[in-house]
């Protein structure tokens, strides 16, 4: 992340400033406020919310699908050297589906209910590559074989509504990564899946990635999913980032209140069940009417301990904790590590 | 899919059995004496019941009813008492005694003014409004959205026989544009039939082009947000394979449901539209038969209608399995 | 935790079956839908009983035939003592005072154009009820008591966000004090936030009123959370059984091994550490299910014995019932489950 981008190779997609704004009859919606982060080549990074937070318009910033015309789009997004926000609209398409592509949380409504899987994958091809139609047949039927499909001979022929949903998303993987993208967002790819299939197909992504030298951001709610896939993670709460750590120092030394509220009201399997979950109070905020000082305060348990309401007010920055570590708060840092380690104690019941 | 299909011709029957013998007996219990009908002011109480007898409207509702279904499928002969004998060959409908026609004959030369009608007015109102729904879709919330909204909506709001009336004071009698309109076959006169049936598709057209123009805009609209067209695009398709083949083919698509069957109901009589322009269709037809309480022409009309929509309904159902893989007929 | 007073809920040998037609000339039916397959279950009182699976599995046809929303095809149900499975749905009515549902989708589960006054109020309207004070009044202390304010009587529900739906729907199922809840998917469709404050609120109130829940979810993370026993269902049948610190450290069925395994836990260091049991392919067609065990053909321990014989449920100890011919006896996978054991 951030801190290790000392490394001689620059990072492969770094997001600069980042702001989507849409109008709306009710005034403007600021999904994405200010974002700023960069993952390196190879890496996963994980980027957690709650519905709202605003990741998923930050993935389809970066897939470059955001509807120009609806939406009003600030900042810099650089991938392998090359900026996109300001890149005219037909370069951006010659990008997508060959050097960034995307998954998404529904395979069967991200498929097309009238074309068969494999036509809908050679599509994918003739749109980048020159190439024969028997040629992209026998390469989508290989890129089939390869995601875990049986009978692909077979199955290459099938519409989707044929398939079950963990098949529709290995069929979404292979139209994914048929053109050996750099890039692959990931948007909640499992959340519609059931437990035993979600695990089947976390399994391939990483496989995949391996094998393919790709670099994943996988878009999630889930912690457990983070902890599972992630190296780097960025938490994202009403439009902006909040905190940015390393894996392993985000689940042990996380610092954002609001990470905090999320670690503490998952009701994960080694915790104590005799003890309540602690849940973040209120809802979050309205991304019309953004709190105009941190977004979390009015949830936020510790925002009385910053003197003079600053939290209420004044908008913390995103500053760095630790040479890897990035956090958007108001309380000293000092302070925070010992709220932090005093709630995971409770959390896991002392045991951790 | 020959299964269903043939399935779905059975019911198809049953179901104009149903309807056939429910217009029967409703005509039968409305007041007024067919009988008397036959005769104008000639009538005595003797005509009458000589014609009565003659037309058969003595016999009981179930047997005239059977002797109707019969003639469908072996011919009849009305009057076969009397000196000049009605013969009725197979499919017979029945015999319009105040035109003294056959019913089919008469529908017959009634079909192609609706069936000219109708098609032309189809492909007005079809083109037109795929046509600028999918301009407004495209450019949802600015004026040309607004603008198609706003016709859309001014058509809905005006009754068409309004608009007819209009159009043939201002087009036809106040600036002599074109000829009062008299119906000639286009294969008589094709100029002639042009000039005639201009003005009837427009009107015709009218409320359907409101409606659908209305209903591929929001097809379409609804489709641009579908996750498969947000797919589409991140694999980098170019927009308009984006518009064309993914976001217009599963649009569009339902409305073939809609369109089939309006376009048969408007083959089996455009009422409305006919009478204004004096049209010999078979919806003029069907007005006069009821005004005139012709029992069997309006029996003819009423299934031959219904048999034309009932029929459109399997085709539409047909094509939109052949269109939608996820429908499977069997 | 097993009843031994009264059953509130009592379940025996249900199975729900839908129907599949043919085409062609004339449509017969060709087969069945086994959604529930001979599932036995039962609740005491103030129990909470987690039934868990994965989609497919039944588990919300269960909760469903439970009050009569799906027509159960054999088997009795009873409430309270009372055999309702085949009731009219007028003498059905008093039975509803004493059991209720709250639903998955929260937006779709409300009338969009009652206010929330007028949800609240209708289990009283209809069953004919005036609390002292009345209803009004009532309904005010209801949605104190979820977490709403009463002030918002006269809002719609288009005003509310996901949660206070939840609690909405809530407060309808406790205004008539009902013995038994059964919740299907309650928190699935919610954020992780969201989620923990309506697990913590349906705990209270149990714990306040002393109602059963009868916990429909797949996600066994929540179920572990609130419920005292857990039935574990794949394919239309109970594969397993037991009270919750038994099914999460010391489970038997291998499918229940492979779904704690699956569950991702927010630890990265503990998950790194973690076997995982990584099961094959997809759930089998309900339609024409494998013989024998329905398990069988994503089972590592499948052996030939279980295509040809159905494993009976069977307790192996009190409380404890799995369906399986070669039981697990070691620890679950996970390695998490240890501290899990220390925790329970």
């Amino acid at each position: 992340m951030t801190g290790s981008s000392m490394a001689v190779e620059p990072p492969l997609l770094s997001v600069k400033n980042l702001s989507v704004a849409f109008p709306t009859e009710d005034g403007l919606v600021r999904a994405v406020d200010g974002v700023s982060f960069s993952v390196e080549k190879g890496k996963t990074l994980a980027i957690v919310g709650e519905s709202g937070s605003g990741k998923s318009v930050t993935a389809q910033a970066i897939m470059g699908i955001i509807d120009r015309k609806a939406a009003k789009m600030t900042g810099e997004i650089w991938l392998d050297g090359q900026e996109l926000v300001g890149l005219p609209a037909g370069e951006l398409q010659s990008l997508r589906g060959s050097q960034v592509a995307m998954i998404f949380q529904d395979p069967m409504s991200s498929l097309h209910p009238f074309y068969r899987v494999g036509d809908q994958i050679t599509e994918a091809i003739s749109a980048h590559r020159s190439i024969g139609a028997k040629a992209a047949r026998a390469e989508a039927m290989e890129m089939l074989r390869r995601v875990g499909i049986p009978a692909v001979e077979r199955r290459i022929d099938d519409y989707p509504h044929q398939l079950s949903g963990g098949m529709r998303q290995r069929v979404m993987i292979a139209m994914a990564l048929i053109n050996k993208p750099a890039l692959l967002i990931a948007d909640e790819p499992t959340t519609a899946l059931d437990v035993t299939v979600q695990a089947q197909i976390l399994d391939l992504i990483a496989s995949l990635q391996g094998e393919f030298q790709i670099t994943v951001i996988m878009i999630t709610h889930d912690l457990g999913i983070v902890a599972d896939v992630a190296d780097d993670v960025a938490v994202m709460y009403g439009g902006r980032i909040v905190e940015v750590a390393p894996t392993g120092t985000l689940y042990h030394e996380p610092e954002m209140p609001y990470t905090l509220g999320l670690l503490s009201s998952v009701p994960r399997m080694d915790r104590d069940v005799s003890t309540r979950l602690e849940p973040i109070p209120g809802n979050p905020p309205s991304p019309i009417r953004l709190p105009p000082g941190c977004v979390f305060a009015p949830r936020c348990k510790y925002a009385d301990r910053v003197p003079d309401g600053a939290c209420m007010t004044t908008r913390p920055e995103l500053l760095q904790a630790a040479p890897d570590h990035l956090v958007r708060c108001h309380i000293p840092s000092e302070e925070r590590r010992e709220i932090a380690q005093g709630v995971l104690r409770v959390l896991t019941g002392g045991a951790a | 899919m020959v299964a269903y299909t043939v399935r779905r011709l059975i019911l198809m029957v049953a179901l104009l059995f149903a309807l056939t013998a429910a217009v029967f007996f409703l005509f039968t219990l409305l007041p007024g004496d067919p009988a008397r009908l036959t005769c104008a002011k000639a009538c005595s109480p003797a005509i009458i019941e000589a014609n009565r007898h003659r037309l058969g409207y003595d016999q009981p509702v179930l047997v005239q009813y059977g002797q109707f279904l019969g003639g469908i499928f072996f011919g009849r002969t009305f009057s076969s008492d009397s000196p000049q004998p009605i013969v009725c060959n197979a499919p017979c409908l029945g015999y319009s005694y105040t035109r003294h026609q056959q019913v089919l004959t008469l529908i017959l030369n009634a079909a192609p003014v609706t069936f000219w009608l109708a098609v032309g007015a189809f492909l007005v109102w079809i083109s037109i409004s795929i046509v600028l729904g999918i301009f407004a879709a495209l450019n949802h919330g600015h004026w040309p959205d607004r603008l198609v909204m706003g016709i859309s909506l001014v058509g809905y709001s005006m009754p068409s026989f309004f608009i007819g009336l209009i159009l043939i004071f201002f087009v036809v009698l106040r600036w002599n544009w074109l000829p009062f309109p008299s119906y000639v076959s286009p294969f008589d006169n094709p100029l002639r039939f042009l000039q005639t049936m201009i003005l009837p598709w427009i009107v015709l057209a009218f409320l359907n082009t409101a409606f659908y123009m209305r209903l591929t805009r929001n097809q379409v609209l609804e489709t641009f947000h579908e996750d498969y067209v947000r797919t589409a695009r991140a694999k980098g398709l170019p927009e308009r394979t984006v518009v064309v083949k993914h976001a217009l083919r599963a649009g569009l698509t339902p409305l073939v449901t809609a369109a089939g069957m309006d376009l048969a109901a408007l083959l089996g009589g455009a009422v409305i539209t006919e009478s204004i322009f004096s049209l010999p269709g078979i919806g003029s037809l069907a007005v006069n038969s009821v005004l005139q309480s012709d029992l069997p022409l309006i029996t003819g009309i009423t299934l031959f209608s219904s048999t034309l929509i009932i029929f459109a309904n399997l085709v539409v159902d047909l094509l939109y399995a052949f269109l939608d893989p996820r429908v499977t007929i069997a | 935790m097993t009843a031994e007073r009264g059953d509130i809920l009592k379940v025996t040998d249900l199975r729900t079956y839908f129907p599949v037609r043919s085409g062609g000339f004339i449509p017969r039916v060709i087969g069945q839908v086994k959604a529930v397959d001979g599932v036995s279950l039962n609740i005491g009182p103030g129990e909470t009983l987690g039934l868990v699976g994965e989609s497919g599995s039944g588990k919300t046809t269960v909760a469903r035939s439970i009050l009569l929303l799906a027509h159960p095809t054999s088997g009795k149900i009873e409430i309270d003592g009372q055999d309702i499975t085949h009731l009219s749905s007028a003498a059905l009515l008093p039975v509803r005072r004493k059991a209720q549902m709250i639903f998955q989708d929260p937006y779709n589960a409300l009338n969009p154009r009652h206010t929330v006054g007028t949800i609240i109020s209708a289990p009283f309207r209809i069953q004919g009820v005036v609390p002292p004070g009345g209803v009004k009044a009532a309904v005010a202390e209801m949605m104190e008591r979820v977490g709403l304010n009463p002030e918002h009587y006269n809002r719609y529900p288009n005003e509310f966000s996901g949660g206070q739906r939840q609690r909405i729907g809530i407060a309808r199922a406790i205004a008539l004090r009902p013995k038994l809840i059964v919740c299907d998917e309650p928190v699935s469709a919610l954020d992780v936030s969201i989620q923990a404050q309506i697990v913590n609120l349906l705990r209270d109130l149990q714990q306040e009123f002393g109602i059963s829940y009868l916990f429909v979810a797949h996600d066994l993370a929540v179920v572990r959370q609130i419920s005292h026993r857990v039935a574990v269902m794949y394919l239309g049948k109970l594969m397993e059984q037991a009270p919750r610190k038994t099914i999460y450290t010391a489970p038997l069925h291998p499918y229940t091994h492979s779904l704690l395994s699956a569950v991702p836990i927010p630890d990265p260091s503990l998950q790194k550490r973690r076997s995982r049991i990584m099961l094959e392919g997809d759930l089998p067609s309900p339609i024409n299910p494998p013989s024998g065990c329905v398990f069988r053909t994503r089972c590592f321990q499948a052996q030939e014995r279980c295509a040809s014989e159905v494993p009976p449920l069977t307790e192996v100890e009190p409380g404890h019932l799995v369906a399986c011919h070669f039981p697990v006896a070691e620890p679950p996978a996970a390695a998490a489950s240890t501290v899990a054991a220390q925790a329970d």
